[in-house]
């Protein structure tokens, strides 16, 4: 079949249920302000190739995928994607699943890879994408030097959304397997979901908690604030190593790098590494009893003083307008 | 067991960092630099196997000016058996593509059973090198692995992924990377220091590799603009006598946050 014009693959990530990753809407967001979105879906069910319509794929390409094998049946299926669908560039969510993809799926078919790119356009000489370096500090360009660039788009960083498409092409792909090796992969043990949170990345507001929380039980004050402002949840690398919450709530250099309307940092001192993952958030909050915290060097608002007897006077006075 | 370890050099993050706005590359004179602590903690996985496995081979491996031999040194001086160096005038400012390409052919040339990388650099924060070395290599793949056991002929695993933690086999040989959630690297002394002078360390040129850095070849991403963000200043700071949640409320009522 003919494929639009100006298409741009997207690869849609998808979760262990076969639903569509949160990513979804902003890829294709993405894809839809430099070229027409043609989606790719491998392993993910009927729900998914709906949401990827209603998130502006104007064709569909389905292939069925093999969840027990790591990455290499979706670098097969994205591959014979790319070569069917012929497109100006490739879009891919800058995910753990997604970055694994992106590369070897690069090396095989020799093109351009830009990743944890902030936003996309185009030009005369074709797709480019920018970047946000250091922890925010510097913004920079990138192009390939010629060929279609595969692209990985940071999470929560694209705010573009494409208009649904209602009857989009759907196409089952045809898919010859590589016979590449592979790992084996047994169940995902999803981690257990406070559905009424909001997810880190992307969040609009953000409640972080550090070391200072002291406990993994005093660390619930973090999330009964987060609640109060509807904000995702945090945290600094000592109070993952602590225990305090898992791995995937960390904010900073080597956990998610967040850029919401607010953050809040709690008994956070703002290391260097954290502050890489959320000095471009609008606002900033700190509340830290030592006044000589880094974090005050870049908060909005500072509070120097204890997190147990501020935030709960804080919580309860959110509650209170509420009312 | 024949294991290569890659790892880094970066600027040290506890300093200043910067990007030279003439060339978008990261100016190496702005601070410290350091062996990228997440590579330290790969090679920590290579040598707790290698203490209870006798005749397991450790081979650092990385790609870096000639400035960094000190931070490649220091991985001997950690533990590695030896090290490899690829230094190459035309590597300066290398993109991942040109980079894969160059580690993967040194690894070929060491043939090893396993590869272990960090899962993220603090500097590029790519976190694609693994997958693109096992793609050139044919190796199979398991990354962000928060649990390392390496078995006869492949190796299990926990992968920390994007919707939760999963278990993992992975035939031998293979690309690791790893997470930092492995534990640290244990410190070099006195005594591994002083050897690590006279361990093997090959410095190699793109010509000994057989690769090109011709940009014919092979499209490359390249930097086309650079710009500095003006960094925050500080706000309000007030120390809580017992209205500060208040003040607060009202900061964020001003703001429209609440
Ligand atoms: C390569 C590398 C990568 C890293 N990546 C990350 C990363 O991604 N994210 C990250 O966060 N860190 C990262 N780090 C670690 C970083 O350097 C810091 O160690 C870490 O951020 C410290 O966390 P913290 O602020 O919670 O703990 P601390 O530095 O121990 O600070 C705790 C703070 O809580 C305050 N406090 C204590 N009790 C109270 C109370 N009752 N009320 C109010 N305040 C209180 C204290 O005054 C202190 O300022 C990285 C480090 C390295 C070397
Ligand atoms: N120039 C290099 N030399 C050696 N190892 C590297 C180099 N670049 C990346 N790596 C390895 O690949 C991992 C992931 O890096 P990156 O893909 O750049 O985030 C690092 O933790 C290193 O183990």
């Amino acid at each position: 079949m003919a494929y639009p014009e100006k298409s741009i693959l997207v690869l849609v990530d998808v979760d262990p249920s076969g639903d569509a990753a949160s990513s979804t809407a902003a890829l294709l967001g993405a894809a839809s302000t430099i070229g027409a979105p043609v989606a790719l879906v491998v392993g993910g069910s009927q729900a998914a190739t709906d949401a990827a319509a209603a998130a502006g794929a104007q064709v569909v390409l389905t292939a069925a995928g093999d969840a027990s094998s790591l990455t290499v049946p979706v670098v097969d299926a994205l591959q014979a994607a790319y070569r069917q669908v012929q497109p100006d560039a490739v879009l891919i969510s800058n995910s753990i699943a997604g970055r694994d993809v992106a590369g070897r799926f690069a090396v095989r078919e020799k093109l351009a890879l830009a990743v944890d790119v902030v936003g996309v356009s185009r030009d005369d000489e074709g797709v480019t994408a920018q970047h946000s370096v250091y922890g925010g500090s510097y913004l920079t360009d990138s192009a390939p030097t010629f060929g279609a660039p595969v692209i990985t788009v940071r999470q929560g960083a694209v705010d573009a959304r494409a208009e649904a498409v209602a009857s989009p092409v759907v196409e089952e792909l045809s898919v010859t397997a590589s016979g590449a090796a592979a790992a084996t992969a047994g169940e995902i043990a999803a981690e257990a979901k406070t559905s009424s949170r909001p997810e880190l990345r992307g969040a609009t507001r953000v409640v972080s908690g550090g070391r200072g929380l002291g406990s993994k039980e005093k660390f619930v004050l973090v999330e009964q604030l987060a609640d109060a402002l509807g904000a995702a949840v945090g945290a600094s690398r000592a109070a993952v190593d602590a225990g305090y919450i898992p791995y995937a709530h960390q904010v900073g250099q080597t956990g998610v790098s967040v850029s919401p309307q607010l953050y809040v940092a709690l008994g956070i001192s703002g290391a260097i590494q954290h502050r890489a993952g959320m000095q471009t958030a609008k606002t900033i909050v700190a509340i830290n009893k030592d006044g000589d915290a880094p974090i005050f060097d870049v908060a909005d608002f500072g509070i120097v003083g204890d997190v147990f007897t501020v935030v709960p006077q804080l919580i309860e006075a959110l509650e209170a307008r509420k009312k | 067991m024949k294991i290569y370890v890659l790892v880094k050099e970066v600027p040290d993050t506890y300093g200043d960092r910067k990007l030279d706005l003439e060339t978008g590359l990261a100016d190496r004179a702005a601070g410290e630099v350091v062996l990228d602590e997440i590579t330290e903690r790969a090679l920590e996985v290579a040598l707790s196997y290698a203490d209870k496995n006798p005749g397991t081979e450790v081979v650092s491996l990385s790609m870096a000016p000639a400035s960094a031999t000190a931070s490649v040194r220091r991985s001997l001086a950690i533990g590695a058996g030896s090290a490899v160096h690829v230094v190459d005038e035309e590597l300066r400012g290398a993109d991942l593509t040109l980079t894969a390409e160059v580690l993967a052919a040194a690894i070929r040339r060491g043939e090893p059973d396993l590869v272990i990388t960090g899962n993220l650099s603090t500097d590029g924060v790519g976190g694609v090198i693994p997958a693109m070395l096992a793609e050139h290599l044919g190796y199979a793949q398991a990354t962000a692995l928060s649990a390392v056991e390496i078995g006869e002929g492949q190796l299990t695993g926990t992968r920390a992924g994007d919707a939760g933690a999963q278990d993992v086999t992975v035939p031998l040989p293979a690309v690791i990377s790893i997470t930092e959630a492995l534990p640290d690297a244990r410190f070099p002394n006195f005594k591994g220091i002083m050897a690590a002078k006279k361990k093997p360390l090959e410095v190699l040129s793109l010509a000994d590799l057989g690769v090109s850095a011709d940009p014919a070849v092979a499209p490359r991403t390249i930097m086309t603009s650079v710009a500095e963000k003006p960094a925050r200043a500080a706000g309000v700071k007030i120390t809580d006598e017992g209205d500060a949640a208040a003040q607060l409320v009202e900061f964020l009522a001003q703001n429209r946050l609440v």
